[in-house]
């Protein structure tokens, strides 16, 4: 079979186009660039309640992203949730006191944990445990305290 | 009525007869595919007119569905001020949907009635025969590059589409329109899955590609070896192509995403 060079050129452009495309689809459309496993340590929380926290769900100070969660489990003999944060290693200076509170990114958004620094000359290593921890808000707790006080209110 | 009862009957044995061949042919279309891959210029010249043959209209038709998602999107979500989300909308149903099924769908219709005909042409003038006559396999030498090539290029093909249709989707929804470029790309990257949404819609156009091919090959194959045949099978070829892409598409997502 004669096979033009042109063939097989078209055939090289059509194969590399498709594995450009897959590369775009993997770095710029995707989640990969924040997939790269750069060296991190693992900081355990432990909270009441975790809300709707999820695996790879943000870790962040200060708002910016230091880390993700890598897992969730529950306490059976304290009745905690422990979440497991992996934090990017370049972040290794957070004090030992520092606090974790989950929050939910806009009203209706995910929900992540954010770091508050707190003043201790130790830092966190890979294995601590953070002390202090606020858990997630809980809308309907909420919004039934609210009703509660408002309905004691009414009374008076 | 019971003429009627036998006739299903026969239809019913006629159709199992069919799945039966169709699945001995893939089997021995499988094994021939070493005897390619030792005369790659079987392949590249099956992979041209298969797969860069078809890129126009994939390359077309991926910019205008970027094209058309954008435009549909922003007038929904502007309207609860989320016009943000636009490229989360379009990357997310191009990337799991749109992407394997519309490539699928023409892939079909181009490749697919393509291979169909020219098999059922060889058949029909007998140039198969010729082959087997020459103790040459026609599923080595015919059959099998086409089958790969077809496999080969649908995956590739899908991904062009989809990675056009998300640029289409920025030219409207960013140049046109007016979304903020940064939000289009980081909430994108923000909320689609390499592993969730990219692999598996690759895999789905995998599964697409392998279907599609299949059905080609062996409606072109198993051709009634007259004109009317061939016609007949080039359209059987695009009429269960598509059903086997959208039904198949159905089962993969509740695989995939139903849980």
């Amino acid at each position: 079979m004669k096979q033009s060079k042109t063939t097989e050129l078209m055939v090289g452009m059509l194969i590399a186009a498709g594995l450009a495309a897959l590369f775009v689809l993997a770095m710029k459309v995707s989640n990969l660039s924040s997939y790269s496993e750069q060296s991190s340590y693992n900081v355990i929380a432990r909270f009441e309640n975790v809300g709707g926290l999820k695996v790879r769900s943000p870790v962040m100070a200060g708002g910016v992203l230091v880390g993700r969660v890598a897992g969730i489990d529950y306490d059976n003999d304290r009745y905690e949730a422990v979440v497991t944060m992996k934090v990017n290693q370049s972040y290794d200076r957070f004090p030992d006191d520092t606090v974790a509170s989950i929050y939910t990114a806009g009203l209706l958004g995910e929900q992540y944990v954010a770091l508050d620094p707190g003043g201790s000359e130790d830092f966190l290593v890979d294995g601590s445990e953070i002390e202090f921890t606020s858990s997630a808000l809980v809308l309907e707790k909420l919004v039934g305290k609210f009703l509660l006080n408002s309905a004691e209110s009414g009374k008076k | 009525m019971l003429d009627w009862i036998r006739g299903l009957g026969r239809g019913g044995f006629r159709f199992f007869e069919t799945l039966g061949r169709a699945n001995l042919f893939a089997l021995k279309t499988l094994v021939g595919i070493p005897a390619v891959l030792v005369r790659p210029r079987l392949l590249v010249a099956q992979l041209f007119s298969v797969g860069v043959l078809s890129l126009p209209i994939i390359i077309l038709s991926g910019v205008f569905v970027g094209m058309v998602l954008a435009l549909q999107g922003y007038n929904t979500l502007v309207d609860f001020g989320a016009e943000e989300s636009l490229g989360v909308v379009v990357a997310l149903s191009i990337v799991r949907e749109l992407g394997p099924v519309v490539t699928g769908l023409l892939f079909a219709g181009r490749a697919g009635s393509a291979l169909t005909a020219e098999i059922g042409l060889m058949k029909a003038t007998e140039q198969l025969a010729g082959m087997e006559m020459m103790a040459v396999d026609p599923i080595h030498r015919v059959i099998a590059p086409r089958f790969l090539a077809g496999f080969i290029s649908m995956p590739l093909l899908a991904a062009i589409f989809a990675a056009l249709g998300i640029y289409g989707g920025y030219f409207v929804g960013v140049g046109l329109l007016g979304v903020d470029e940064g939000a289009y790309w980081s909430q994108m990257q923000s909320q689609v899955d390499l592993y969730d949404d990219v692999y598996n819609g690759v895999i789905k156009s995998l599964v697409f590609g392998l279907v599609v091919t299949w059905i080609a090959v062996f409606e072109g194959y198993d051709t009634v070896p007259t004109s009317e045949g061939v016609s007949r099978s080039t359209t059987r070829t695009v009429v269960y192509s598509a059903f086997a892409v959208l039904g198949l598409d159905f089962v993969l997502t509740a695989l995939m995403f139903g849980a």
